[in-house]
């Protein structure tokens, strides 16, 4: 084995892997946002009692959930372009990552949605609130709170699946590295580098979300109960 | 909005005709006749298994009954076209399992209904929540999350919050079943303090001794039928040997 | 090859399916060995042995299997050792899979009731026998239904090893779309094919989670 390492060559680079961390963090938000709320309408969706509605939400999340994301990807790729539409690579692969976590994360909110007692929709019920009202202030919520650890997770492992966007060219950070290495031949020293990069992009996404947790639920912060 | 805001002050506040309910094959109702006046307290006993339970829920629509009629504050309810929300503003349901929501401090769980349904002002809201606080006694908890009360606190603060809504008549369903014996006694005390006032009640309970104190009119339910009724004074001479046995028993 | 799509082509992405099983087998065996090793390691009653468990989960669970999959085929060569697409594959998987596995496995073992782990060890069991004899049984029996659905994960995630080469059904697919210049269709035709491997081992995940009563979320990674 040749151990000749060289880091330094790399980390000189910072600028360019720099760029591409903000452009996977900049892909995970976009999807993040825009998947969680298709997952909340989604979820809706799935408990609607109108059969049709049900059945295509249901459509939706197996679909996805049963196909690689790596597939989904060159699917709305190349399915956008034949219907002769020219995105960036960029939207494309912020689509897709949409279209991917917003799946899971119907999931995720469906289970959240059924764990909320049956008395406390007939408590909001007996108050007159009207069914948008109830969805909102005693379903929605909650329901979140609920499944918190479960969707931030989820949005974690999003961010890090946004390296399978790479392949359709979207500059984030392991098309960086691809790139990187390719220039510097130096593969085994980029890739751990990055390995390094998406571990600590994990860490600012956890940290982020526990301090979202104390903004959204301030009853966890006031009596301290872990989410 | 509403079909008749003010019934006619002779008219009963809720009436139950000849009403049916099945859950599937089983018969819950089977011909429940009652009425309760403007400012009367009627105590709903039975076993469990009665109907006296459902009997309740159909007069807040929280069950759909098979056949008869039931008419609560000028509302049909088993009218389809029945404005189900205006209804539930006229009637304050409180459970046996409080139902607060455990996301919402006290006041945000007692000021939620008025201002989402009824459009009050947030300040003016809170100036109410404090009121119906007081009410019964916890103007200290305002502030507070529903798992930091007791038991009894969180009955009351349930009880609070259906008065916030002002409404015309009370339901109460076994409110104080989940309760330890010695929080129980608070919120007896709260329901009789509204009794005091004038409010219009109907409850299902398994306080004998309550119910005795309190009710002005009681119905014995039995085998989904109105098996007794009268003043309170039928728990202490009962007219019938069913009713005779389950007082004897004690519940 | 080359023309239109043809019974050739269909022949070459069967082959390709063949070969996502495979790897999956692969993922699912090697990661399975490293992962129960894993979730031993997580509650082994050393503290040096738990961190350092703990710290790779940490480590793979915080990398893209990419970015591992890059590391093994395209990084071990510029140390000087050569490995083939389906070495890189497989080894990627088997330490991405054993860091997931692992953590679903700590997490059953640990939800065996303590008045288990408390009767086993007031029967004088050694701490083997009380894993072997009491435990592991009752902790196999809650880990069924996410191990299954880990499946799933698995399968999909075996479409990465088609970026260092390796020829499974995503890569069989590029190949022909080469010729055929076909993308859109060809790639619905995969989406199909692994809809179809995956969605019965989906279905057997729930029917088992149905049976068993509902077990906390698993993870799925994408």
């Amino acid at each position: 084995m040749n151990l000749n390492l060289d880091f330094a060559a790399i980390l000189e680079r910072w600028p360019v892997f720099l760029d591409g961390a903000l452009l996977t963090l900049e892909l995970a938000f976009i999807a993040t946002v825009l998947g969680a709320l298709i997952g909340a309408l989604g979820a809706i969706g799935r408990r609607s009692s109108h059969p049709l509605i049900a059945r295509i939400c249901g459509i939706y999340v197996e679909s996805i959930r049963n196909t690689p994301l790596l597939v989904q990807i060159f699917l709305v790729y190349f399915g956008l372009a034949s219907l002769g539409m020219k995105f960036s690579a960029f939207t494309v692969a912020a689509a897709a990552l949409t279209i991917n976590v917003g799946a899971y994360t119907t999931e995720i909110m469906r289970a959240g949605f059924d764990s909320i007692p049956r008395g406390q929709i007939e408590a909001a019920e007996g108050l007159a609130l009207s069914r948008p009202q109830i969805y909102w202030h005693v379903v929605l919520w909650p329901a979140i709170e609920k499944v918190y650890p479960a969707l931030t997770s989820q949005f974690v492992l999003l961010m890090l699946a946004s390296s399978v966007t790479s392949q359709i060219s979207a500059e984030e950070l392991t098309a960086v590295a691809n790139y990187v290495q390719s220039d510097t031949y130096r593969a085994f020293e980029t890739y751990i580098l990055v390995a390094i990069a998406y571990v600590f992009l994990s860490l600012i996404m956890r940290a982020g979300f526990w301090l979202l947790g104390l903004v959204l639920f301030p009853r966890r912060r006031r009596l301290g109960t872990p989410l | 909005m509403r079909k008749i805001s003010n019934p006619p002050t002779n008219s009963p506040v809720v009436s139950l005709k000849d009403v049916h309910k099945s859950f599937d094959k089983l018969k819950v109702l089977d011909g429940v006749d009652f009425e309760v006046d403007r400012g009367e307290v009627l105590a709903i006993i039975g076993r469990s298994g009665s109907g006296k339970s459902t009997a309740l829920r159909c007069i807040d629509r929280f069950e759909t009954i098979d056949s008869g009629e039931i008419v609560v504050c000028g509302h049909r309810v088993n009218d389809p076209k029945l404005n189900l929300r205006a209804l539930r503003q006229d009637v304050g349901i409180v459970f046996q399992s409080y139902n607060l929501f455990p996301h919402l401090t006290i006041e945000e769980n007692i000021i939620l209904a008025p201002c989402s349904v009824k459009r009050v002002g947030k300040a003016q809201a809170k100036e109410q929540a404090q009121q119906v606080l007081a009410q019964v006694g916890l103007e200290d908890k305002l502030h507070q999350y529903p798992e930091q009360l007791s038991g009894g606190q969180q009955q009351r603060a349930a009880i609070a919050r259906s008065l916030a809504m002002q409404p015309k008549v009370m339901l109460f369903d076994e409110v104080t079943s989940a309760l330890d014996p010695e929080l129980t006694g608070e919120v007896l005390k709260v329901i009789e303090a509204l009794a005091a006032n004038g409010m219009t009640m109907v409850m299902v309970t398994h306080e004998m001794g309550f119910a005795r104190g309190i009710a002005d009119r009681v119905v014995f339910m039995h085998r989904g039928r109105v098996h007794e009724i009268g003043s309170a004074a039928i728990l202490t001479s009962p007219a019938t040997p069913e009713l005779a046995q389950f007082v004897g028993t004690g519940l | 090859m080359g023309g239109s799509l043809n019974i050739n082509h269909l022949m070459f992405l069967g082959q390709g399916a063949l070969w996502t099983i495979g790897l999956s087998l692969i993922g699912l065996i090697g990661g399975g060995i490293a992962g129960f090793i894993i979730a031993l390691c997580r509650i082994s009653p050393s503290r040096v042995v738990r961190l350092l468990s703990a710290g790779y989960v940490q480590l793979i669970q915080g990398t893209p299997l990419l970015v591992i999959m890059f590391l093994t085929y395209f990084g071990l060569p510029t140390l000087g050792l050569t490995v083939s697409p389906l070495t890189a594959a497989g080894a990627s998987l088997t330490i991405y899979v054993a860091a997931y596995l692992g953590e679903i496995w700590r997490g059953c073992i640990q939800s065996v009731p303590r008045p288990q782990w408390e009767a086993a060890e007031g029967l004088a069991l050694s701490r083997v026998q009380r894993m072997t004899k009491v435990i592991l049984p009752q902790a196999v029996r809650i880990a069924t239904p996410p191990t299954v659905g880990f499946m799933v994960q698995i399968i999909k995630n075996t479409s990465l090893a088609s970026v260092v080469g390796f020829v499974e059904l995503a890569r069989s697919g590029q190949i022909i779309n080469n010729s055929l210049f076909e993308p859109f269709l060809i790639y619905a035709i995969i989406a199909v094919i692994y809809f179809a491997l995956c969605y019965p081992v989906s279905r057997i995940s729930r029917r088992l989670e149905a049976r068993d009563g509902p077990v906390r979320p698993i993870i799925e990674t994408a």
